[in-house]
């Protein structure tokens, strides 16, 4: 006979961890239920029949009206362009620095100093991205006009100097992680042979951990692509591809050309439209987009870490 | 080091610097000095701009600033209606999502065994943690303000924070719970525990500090955000009574500061120069003082661990 006092408890027990359960699972609920939200607003458009807009025009057509009064135009690739743009460069600029920073924190300071470091970066990390765009609006662009004589210092080029100071400190961070994963025996081996620092780090470290750092430089793509608020001050915001010129030659000064991306453009447009019409549908659509690209970008970053994790 | 005598004329001696080593030691102090480089490049310009936006929004920060609503269409007057949207957002969304992603935390650690819906729990945390603020933004959108009927409120707004931040404090949280001994939770089953009195005896209160860290982190998130906050509950102006601090509803559209920085710098014309620098300043001091409350917390509880 189970005393009342102990039936209470098993009650209690149960309720409890069915609710830390649920707690457990809700991950996978808020993922389904974004893509659920996301697909449920952006879809229709796609099987909607008398609209101008369609899949192919989407991801072929520079034309992006989608306020035009006579004639509606929704193509999305001038606003892929621009997102890849902004990104490569970013990436082109944050990488050497990043994997620079974080070879030189986790190998060749110590102690306080380190430590020191470490704390600056992370404070870095918690700069919240309308502050970066300000810096972008007010910094980036009037040392842009000066140093390169342009016009306009609201470019390709500010808004990939601003994703690159953005996703540093993420990538230094989990690149460092990944150098601290390699066993110090690997380090020790490679010293007493003879090596110097130098030639131990680009022999022996950086081939050890190059997923971990091919993951950090993933998940760094992974942010520029979805940030907001900085590349929608930094980049001018015109719907532009930036490598051609009119008479479709070849534009040098690509760079200093205004794009827009396409978390910009929702973020600029959602407000305007109204709930249920065509232009509030492919902003969602485009909402899908992003949230495939990203899926895919951190898919792949958790895979290769789980192939290091692997071999070991 | 014993030398060896068989060669002696073609072996270097020992501890005698000869070119090859001359040349070793300066690749390596070259190297060291590259990476040093590098990381100067990379800190000191943004501590240089962090400094100079402070520099320059600093002579328009007081209490008044901070406790009188803006006016003039906003090219007057201090942030109080923001300022206090800002901490009603944070505080709103945190009594959501930090008893959650404790609890999912405590169920990964704890309870979950090692198996495929494990993995898809942790992948589904992964990703959540990886989709761009704007899409949380459509999701808040599509689902709390008009699937849920919620309309433009504060509610709709932190719950879309609440889901955007939640992995922050999950992965914190583990973190928190893995560096409990498993000896402790041995020993409290031993006794006749059962696993949740284990978890709330003993798990939860020797990974508190922990917990807080990964808490106070997501709070500095909560207040930076704009994107998610634009298009579910954020407006550019809304006057309140000043100085009462419960002046709006859970169901009223607030202001926030990430957003009032937007609205003054693309949106205001005629503002004097130093107003979006001084709201700026104060987003920026915000977070820094959060942070770095979190960061002391951490390295009081390293200094302190009993184990």
């Amino acid at each position: 006979m189970i005393s009342r006092r102990r039936r209470y408890e098993i009650l209690s027990e149960r309720s409890i961890e069915t609710l830390i359960y649920l707690c457990g699972i809700s991950a996978i609920i808020f993922v389904f239920g974004i893509c659920f939200f996301v697909f449920r607003e952006g879809l229709p458009l796609v099987f909607k029949e008398d609209t101008n807009f369609s899949l192919g025009k989407f991801f072929f057509s520079t034309e992006w009206f989608p306020t035009s009064m006579a004639n509606k135009r929704y193509g999305a690739l001038a606003l892929i362009v621009g997102t890849l743009t902004v990104t490569i460069l970013a990436m082109v600029i944050a990488v050497p620095f990043a994997l620079g920073a974080t070879v030189f924190l986790s190998e060749f300071c110590g102690g306080k100093f380190r430590e020191t470091l470490k704390i600056v970066i992370e404070l870095l990390a918690a700069i919240p991205s309308i502050v970066w765009g300000f810096i972008g609006l007010t910094v980036i662009n009037p040392l842009i006009i000066q140093v390169f004589h342009v016009p306009v210092g609201l470019n390709a080029l500010n808004g990939a100097v601003i994703l690159a100071l953005m996703a540093m400190p993420i990538m230094v961070s989990i690149g460092e992680d990944a150098l601290k994963a390699v066993p110090d025996s690997y380090r020790e081996a490679a010293l007493a042979l003879g090596a110097t620092r130098w030639q131990m780090v680009f022999r022996v470290l950086l081939p050890a951990a190059k997923n971990g750092l091919l993951a950090a430089v993933l998940l760094g793509v992974g942010r520029a692509v979805g940030e907001t608020m900085g590349v929608l001050m930094a980049t001018g915001h015109a719907v532009n591809i930036p490598f051609f010129r009119d008479d479709g030659s070849f534009n040098w000064g690509w760079m200093f050309e205004s794009v827009r991306t396409l978390t910009a453009t929702i973020a600029a447009e959602l407000g305007e439209t109204s709930q249920g019409s065509d232009h509030y549908r492919v902003l969602f659509l485009i909402g899908v987009l992003l949230l495939s690209i990203t899926f895919v970008i951190n898919l792949t970053a958790d895979l290769v870490v789980k192939g290091i994790r692997k071999q070991k | 080091m014993n030398s060896t005598p068989s060669s002696p004329a073609t072996s270097p001696a020992p501890f005698v610097s000869n070119p090859r080593v001359r040349r070793k030691l300066r690749q390596e102090r070259i190297a060291q000095a590259v990476f040093a480089t590098m990381v100067v490049l990379m800190l000191l310009p943004l501590l240089g701009i962090l400094v100079y936006l402070v520099v320059r929004g600093a002579p328009l920060i007081s209490w008044e600033f901070l406790t009188t609503n803006p006016s003039k269409g906003m090219t007057a007057g201090g942030i109080w209606s923001a300022l206090l949207g800002t901490v009603w957002l944070v505080v709103v969304s945190l009594a959501f999502s930090a008893p959650i992603g404790v609890l999912a935390a405590v169920y990964l650690n704890e309870y979950a065994k090692d198996n495929w819906f494990t993995r898809v729990v942790n992948l589904a945390v992964v990703n959540l943690a990886g989709v761009p603020s704007i899409v949380h933004a459509l999701f808040g959108l599509g689902a709390f303000v008009l699937f849920f009927g919620m309309g433009r409120s504060i509610l709709a707004a932190s719950l879309t924070l609440a889901v955007m931040t939640m992995p922050v404090v999950i992965t914190a949280t583990r973190e928190a719970l893995g560096a409990v001994p498993m000896s402790f939770r041995e020993a409290c089953w031993n006794v006749g525990a059962t696993r949740w009195q284990t978890i709330r005896r003993i798990v939860l209160p020797n990974a508190v500090s922990g917990i807080l860290t990964g808490v106070i982190l997501e709070i500095s998130r909560k207040a930076g955000e704009t994107v998610p906050i634009m298009f579910t509950g954020a407006v550019f102006f809304r006057a309140i009574p000043e100085g009462d601090l419960f002046a709006y509803r859970l169901t009223d559209q607030c202001m926030a500061l990430s957003m009032h920085l937007y609205t003054v710098t693309t949106q205001v014309t005629g503002a004097p120069a130093a107003l979006p620098f001084a709201v700026a300043t104060v987003l920026i001091l915000a977070i820094i003082l959060i942070n770095a409350t979190s960061i002391a917390i951490r390295a009081w509880l390293r200094s302190h661990r009993k184990w």
